[in-house]
């Protein structure tokens, strides 16, 4: 079965990489590449899927699951300049392709091989531009 | 491996009427989606791609690229027009959203690899919302066309 968590965080990025001219940025990444950033109010669902708990009727406590999410992603991410403040996107463009592994490496951890496994990160840039990402095991 | 899913917007009109058939038929098959004078909808198009990440660039597929082609071979056809009578394709066709589907998917297998020329990305799924009850998309079992890379 799968259980999916919605949080929201909003923060500023800018798709652009030092090493290469104003040109160049623009045309790898168009009107995202402003260098003085522009934000977005990010959607990220988290997937996990198990079996429910016999005794609780659950995959996970949700509430837990929210404590995770709130703590590693929501608040290091919300109201930040990724690219400033919010490392590896000091080093790595903060598209949302990046974005997403990045709250996938996060959150991992946290759901060893015992329990429910972490299935699916979605984030939404916006209601027009998503990205899914299931790890590397596929 | 990341999906990267991207929604577009078109309007355009039908009429779903079957020339084989009497009109009491067609009345009876379509309902109101028959009528003679033709309907619209504010379609969604969503699409997805699949590969790997870029490590210079941070991305899975050139938005600006992926845009252009769903600008020049899509949307320009289909927005704001009545596809019956404007998109040679539908002349004798009925344009309901599962013909539209194939359509869009076979215009898109087209010309994919001369805009992607590498493996990746490959295009995942296609997905169009004709209004907020009806959705149609593709899958690997049922599609009409193959994908126009294996995935």
């Amino acid at each position: 079965m799968l259980v999916t968590r919605k949080e929201e965080f909003c923060a500023s990025h800018a798709c652009w990489r030092p090493e290469l001219s104003e040109q160049q940025n623009l045309e790898l990444y168009g009107e995202p590449a402003n260098p003085h950033g522009h934000g977005h109010n990010y959607v990220v669902e988290v997937t996990l899927e198990g079996r429910p708990d016999p005794l609780t009727g659950m995959v996970l406590d949700l509430r837990l699951l929210k404590q995770i999410i709130r703590r590693d992603v929501v608040e290091p991410f919300d109201h930040r300049f990724l690219n400033r403040e919010v490392p590896p996107f000091d080093r790595l463009v903060p598209t949302p392709e990046n974005i997403a592994v990045e709250i996938w490496r996060r959150l991992a951890p946290h759901f060893p091989d015992s329990g429910p496994r972490l299935h699916a990160v979605r984030l939404y840039e916006t209601e027009d531009l998503y990205v899914e990402y299931s790890g590397e095991r596929a | 491996m990341i999906r990267l899913t991207r929604r577009y917007r078109f309007s355009a009109s039908h009429r779903l009427h079957c020339r084989e058939l009497s009109d009491q038929r067609n009345r009876e098959l379509f309902g109101a989606c028959n009528n003679p004078f033709g309907h619209g909808h504010d379609y969604v198009l969503e699409l997805s791609v699949r590969g790997p990440v870029d490590e210079s660039s941070g991305r899975v597929v050139h938005l600006g690229e992926l845009d252009k082609l769903i600008r020049g071979e899509i949307l320009e056809t289909f927005q704001h027009k009545n596809i019956n009578e404007q998109v040679p394709e539908f002349a004798d066709t009925i344009p309901s959203t599962e013909n539209l589907l194939a359509d869009i998917e076979r215009r898109l297998a087209r010309r994919w690899s001369s805009v992607f020329p590498g493996p990746w990305p490959a295009l995942d799924r296609i997905r169009i919302r004709e209004t907020r009850h009806n959705i149609f998309e593709t899958s690997t079992e049922t599609s009409t066309e193959p994908s126009p890379r294996a995935i």
